[in-house]
């Protein structure tokens, strides 16, 4: 039960862009388009979890033993980096097909605040391997919603007429902020 | 004297022409999510500015001795080392901040800007240009930070920095909360692409 009450929670309650404003760089950078949209939240969805068990084992197993918690941040952006950079050649190699649809989204991903941020959400929220598995994976399709609506949204303001000063980015932050007050509409739930 | 006026043109590109938050929209997640209140944007602004300044610093000292090939992740573990400080310094002598800054504190580290000066700016200047680079990018981040914090802050609870403008009752409470945060940005973002015009 819990564990569905965390899914919900991720993904409507608690969204990680439109609540708790992670991820708002690509958020802005990749909605341009569906199919891009798409690509990008897959992406973040496969490295997300893959990083959050390898964090998560990690800091049970070396920061926490040997007190050395205050290498969290450096060590988990480092993990994070590697991880990256193999999944980008272990796709290349077995999977090209998936590396096509993903490739030119992974790099951008080391830098995406969603994953370092929910490796250190896990931790602080003193999970379980488990629950922290199912909160990167909602986590994860919570990114995802919030981006593809997005990217749909923006597919029809493109051929609004905007007016000039607020063409491109303000007009962008303005639908976001609407599309956060319709989110807000969850609040309570969980 | 030519050396004097790029040394301020440096300083200032970072604060007016290209302003990592109005211009280049860079650093976007803790622009909105720091800043519910005008203290809290300011003190996030500056805790950047100082990770800003170190790691230009330290990169463009350390540029010639990083193989080309693993330039990223020696940058980020420039910046991570930064970010260590700044998170243990904060935790240390101002934990309510700390608290209220949360998770954003660490995620400096992935913040746009600074890995992005390092790659534009400190990998091909000089040490002292570097530094000012870091300042002036760090302060103009700094600004846009406290100017969206003080809108929130008034419109949202009638107050800036804690100093009552009118009554609290009149506030428009979405401007404290998420989606308070995008509209702003987008109409200050407007009103600055305004001006620039002119």
């Amino acid at each position: 039960m819990s564990y569905i009450l965390i899914f919900i929670s991720a993904v409507f309650v608690n969204n990680i862009v439109l609540a708790q404003f992670l991820g708002i760089c690509p958020f802005l950078g990749v909605s341009k388009r569906i199919e891009t949209a798409l690509g990008m939240s897959g992406a973040v969805a496969f490295v997300m979890t893959l990083a959050t068990i390898i964090t998560y084992i990690v800091q049970k197993t070396i920061l926490e033993p040997f007190q050395i918690t205050f290498l969290q941040t450096i060590s988990f952006i480092l993990i994070i980096a590697a991880l990256v950079q193999i999944v980008e050649i272990v796709l290349k190699k077995t999977l090209p097909a998936l590396y096509q649809a993903l490739g030119v989204f992974l790099p951008l991903i080391t830098t995406n605040c969603t994953i370092l941020g929910v490796a250190i959400l896990v931790t602080q929220k003193d999970m379980n391997l488990l629950e922290s598995v199912i909160y990167a994976i909602s986590t994860a399709a919570g990114f995802g919603l919030a981006l593809i609506v997005f990217s749909g949204i923006r597919e029809q303001l493109s051929l609004t007429n905007v007016p000039k000063g607020m063409e491109g980015t303000p007009i962008a932050l303005i639908t976001a902020g609407l599309l956060a007050m319709a989110f807000m509409g969850f609040a309570g739930i969980v | 004297m030519s050396n004097k006026n790029s040394a301020i043109k440096v300083l200032l590109n970072g604060i007016l022409k290209e302003n990592p938050t109005f211009v280049l929209v860079l650093g976007m997640c803790p622009t909105l999510a720091t800043t519910s209140s005008a203290i809290n944007g300011l003190s996030m602004g500056l805790a950047t500015t100082f990770v800003l300044f170190g790691s230009n610093a330290a990169i463009s000292l350390l540029k010639n001795l990083i193989p080309d090939m693993v330039r990223i992740p020696a940058y980020v573990v420039v910046i991570a080392t930064f970010v260590s400080v700044v998170e243990m310094v904060m935790q240390a002598y101002v934990p309510a901040l700390y608290d209220s800054l949360g998770i954003f504190i660490p995620l400096i580290v992935v913040n746009c800007i600074v890995l992005g000066r390092a790659e534009a700016f400190a990998s091909k200047n000089n040490v002292g240009l570097s530094a000012l680079d870091g300042i002036g990018m760090g302060l103009g981040f700094t600004m846009a930070l406290t100017l969206l914090g003080s809108v929130r802050e008034l419109l949202g609870t009638g107050k800036i920095f804690d100093f009552t403008i009118y009554s609290e009752q009149y506030g428009m409470l979405l401007f404290v909360l998420a989606p308070g945060a995008f509209i702003a940005l987008g109409y200050l973002i407007a009103i600055m692409n305004k001006l620039q015009k002119k």
